[in-house]
């Protein structure tokens, strides 16, 4: 008799304890909080000593201890970075490989999921489709050696010859959720427009494109996060240091000035910078667009 | 999912226009991708695999040499060696983030306090450059962690690991998944997200325990992200480059020397054709890891 009324009331219980975690107005659980405010220490110490260390001055960077407080704060380093790497112009550079890694990949990426999916039923537009995703699977390294010598040959070897590439690196998984998303956009709409007398062209930009925004964006975040941090394909490709982008301009202080730590982690932040303040501005873009990519893709 | 879909409204169209002929606007909107990217990826593939069985050193004559250059990467250790050191990276790394990655995801979906902002911090490292957050690390491997291991007077810190040729894969590995957990990490939250809260009260109902509950409830119902994160992080850790040129170089010696590196070092050491000959070997076994994937994605798409 005394069994069941237990069991009855721990049921309750947990029932009511479980749930706690998913719903409103419950209890908080601190001590998951505490372990994550840990874990988030590990995030941050790297980029506290990149900052710290970027204001020290010349004799504090070299004492041996990366985790003190600059004292005095010194903005020495960034003056000596902004001339030892270029900034100015290596920042020219990678914004130049960005910005046209991203247009070129929403536009010729968009523009082939249009074709692909409105001809699904011609050969030729299917097996363009298949065609293009199968470059998900080589990996840069594979082709690198020969792309490295054709683009010299093309005279290629610049911002430029990297821009195509790295737009091409992109354009399997950007056609493959363009394509996803296009498919849902009722075929009706379209036809709407068609009735009201605009062409295929027109259709396409006043009405497609701006739908594709949301597809656009996830595109956009994954190419830009692709060009502005990459190291491998510019360090390959580029012939001339002097166009170099700003991830490559940083090997200065691993060959010479290599004791020099407070200008390498000013100019280290200054790479970084850019890419960590535009996150700040579009934190919940860039969540949902890499979950969005990933779980289409 | 998506291949159903696809099929279904991809036969809409069919009916209506299989009799007209396709506007040639649509040719404009398809052949810039089509064209770029056969100039850009499979020509250079085509010329690269033709090269391979050459002995061509990147520029002047050449002859062919049949597989030469293929029975000569099979029996060279430093090939072997890249090989099994990628491989052998790749697996540790992808079984660390994920097992990090799904726990903290765990966490960030509970009850807990700071939450959007905890889940902002936790997505910092996706957006930064592998290459200069590596530099950041060999600065701390090299210098603060052997500092404070003769502060605190632990002797096994007090060598950097980086310059141990037994261990510098090890500090690849934690900034290989400092950096790459934000991305896995998001997508265990959407997996976790999209867990209806009432199959927990249903469990607890049953008397299964929270640990009962993560093991044999949450784990199998997203199990279809589990198989998207290890397929998207494993092929990414076979092409470790920037992470290891910043911290180890591929030192000490030639111990943490990533495919990726191999080809390149030994490209820009002359030896074009025979790097091929590695490259194309790599691209048949990212294949075999292709064929795998996609027989794992048909598996998920049942789930």
């Amino acid at each position: 008799m005394a069994t069941p009324t237990v069991l009855s009331t721990q049921s309750i219980t947990t029932a009511n304890a479980t749930p706690k975690q998913r719903t409103r107005g419950e209890r908080v659980s601190w001590s998951t909080t505490i372990i994550l405010l840990l874990c988030a220490v590990t995030v941050l110490l790297p980029l506290y000593v990149t900052i710290s260390m970027a204001f020290k001055t010349d004799t504090q960077s070299v004492d041996g201890n990366a985790f003190s407080l600059p004292a005095p704060f010194s903005i020495d380093g960034f003056v000596q970075a902004w001339t030892l790497t270029k900034f100015p112009v290596g920042f020219a550079m990678s914004l130049l490989v960005t910005a046209g890694t991203v247009v070129a990949t929403i536009i010729l990426a968009s523009f082939a999921a249009y074709a692909i999916v409105r001809n699904w039923d011609r050969r030729l537009f299917r097996f363009s489709f298949f065609y293009l995703l199968a470059a998900m699977f080589i990996p840069f390294p594979v082709v690198a050696l020969p792309q490295i010598q054709l683009t010299g040959r093309v005279g290629l070897d610049n911002p430029f010859g990297v821009i195509i590439l790295a737009t091409m690196f992109q354009l399997s998984f950007s056609v493959l959720l363009f394509t996803a998303f296009l498919r849902s956009i009722p075929i009706e709409l379209e036809e709407s427009a068609r009735i009201d007398g605009a062409s295929t062209w027109q259709t396409f930009w006043r009405l497609i494109f701006p739908l594709l925004a949301p597809m656009s964006a996830t595109v956009g975040i994954f190419a830009f996060l692709y060009a502005w941090n990459d190291f491998m394909m510019p360090s390959l490709i580029i012939s001339d240091a002097g166009l170099q982008t700003l991830p490559v301009r940083q090997n200065l202080f691993q060959t010479q000035f290599s004791s020099n730590y407070n200008v390498a982690f000013a100019s280290y932040l200054m790479a970084m910078a850019p890419a960590i303040i535009a996150y700040l501005f579009a934190q919940r873009w860039v969540m949902s667009g890499v979950t969005q990519g990933a779980v289409k893709g | 999912m998506s291949a159903t879909t696809s099929i279904v409204t991809g036969g809409n169209p069919k009916v209506r226009r299989s009799t007209k002929r396709v506007e040639p606007i649509y040719y404009f909107f398809l052949f810039p991708a089509v064209i770029l990217f056969t100039l850009a990826i499979t020509l250079p593939g085509v010329v690269g695999i033709f090269f391979s069985f050459t002995d061509s050193i990147g520029i002047g004559d050449w002859e062919f040499i049949g597989f030469t250059n293929y029975i000569a990467a099979f029996s060279d250790p430093a090939i072997l060696t890249s090989f099994l050191f990628t491989f052998g990276f790749s697996l540790v790394t992808v079984i660390a983030v994920n097992v990090i990655a799904f726990l903290l995801a765990v966490g960030l979906t509970a009850k807990i306090r700071f939450k959007m902002g905890l889940r902002g911090i936790f997505v910092i490292p996706m957006v930064i450059s592998g290459i200069i957050i590596a530099y950041v690390f060999q600065f701390l491997f090299m210098n603060s962690v052997p500092a404070a291991g003769s502060a605190l007077g632990i002797p096994f810190l007090e060598t950097s690991i980086l310059s141990n040729p037994d261990l510098a894969w090890l500090g690849i590995v934690i900034v290989t998944a400092w950096q790459s957990i934000p991305g896995t990490l998001l997508i265990y939250i959407a997996g976790l997200l999209a867990v209806p809260g009432d199959v927990y009260e249903a469990a607890s109902l049953d008397g299964a325990n929270k640990r009962q509950q993560l093991l044999r409830i949450t784990l199998p119902l997203v199990m279809g992200y589990v198989v998207i994160n290890v397929i998207l992080g494993f092929k990414n850790y076979l092409n470790a480059y920037d992470i290891i040129v910043g911290l180890t170089n591929g030192g000490p010696g030639t111990s943490t020397r990533s495919i990726s590196m191999t080809i390149i070092r030994g490209f820009q050491t002359g030896d074009y054709a025979y790097q091929m000959a590695t490259a194309t070997l790599f691209f048949i076994i990212t294949i075999i890891i292709a064929l795998v994937q996609l027989s794992a994605t048909r598996g998920r798409n049942a789930l």
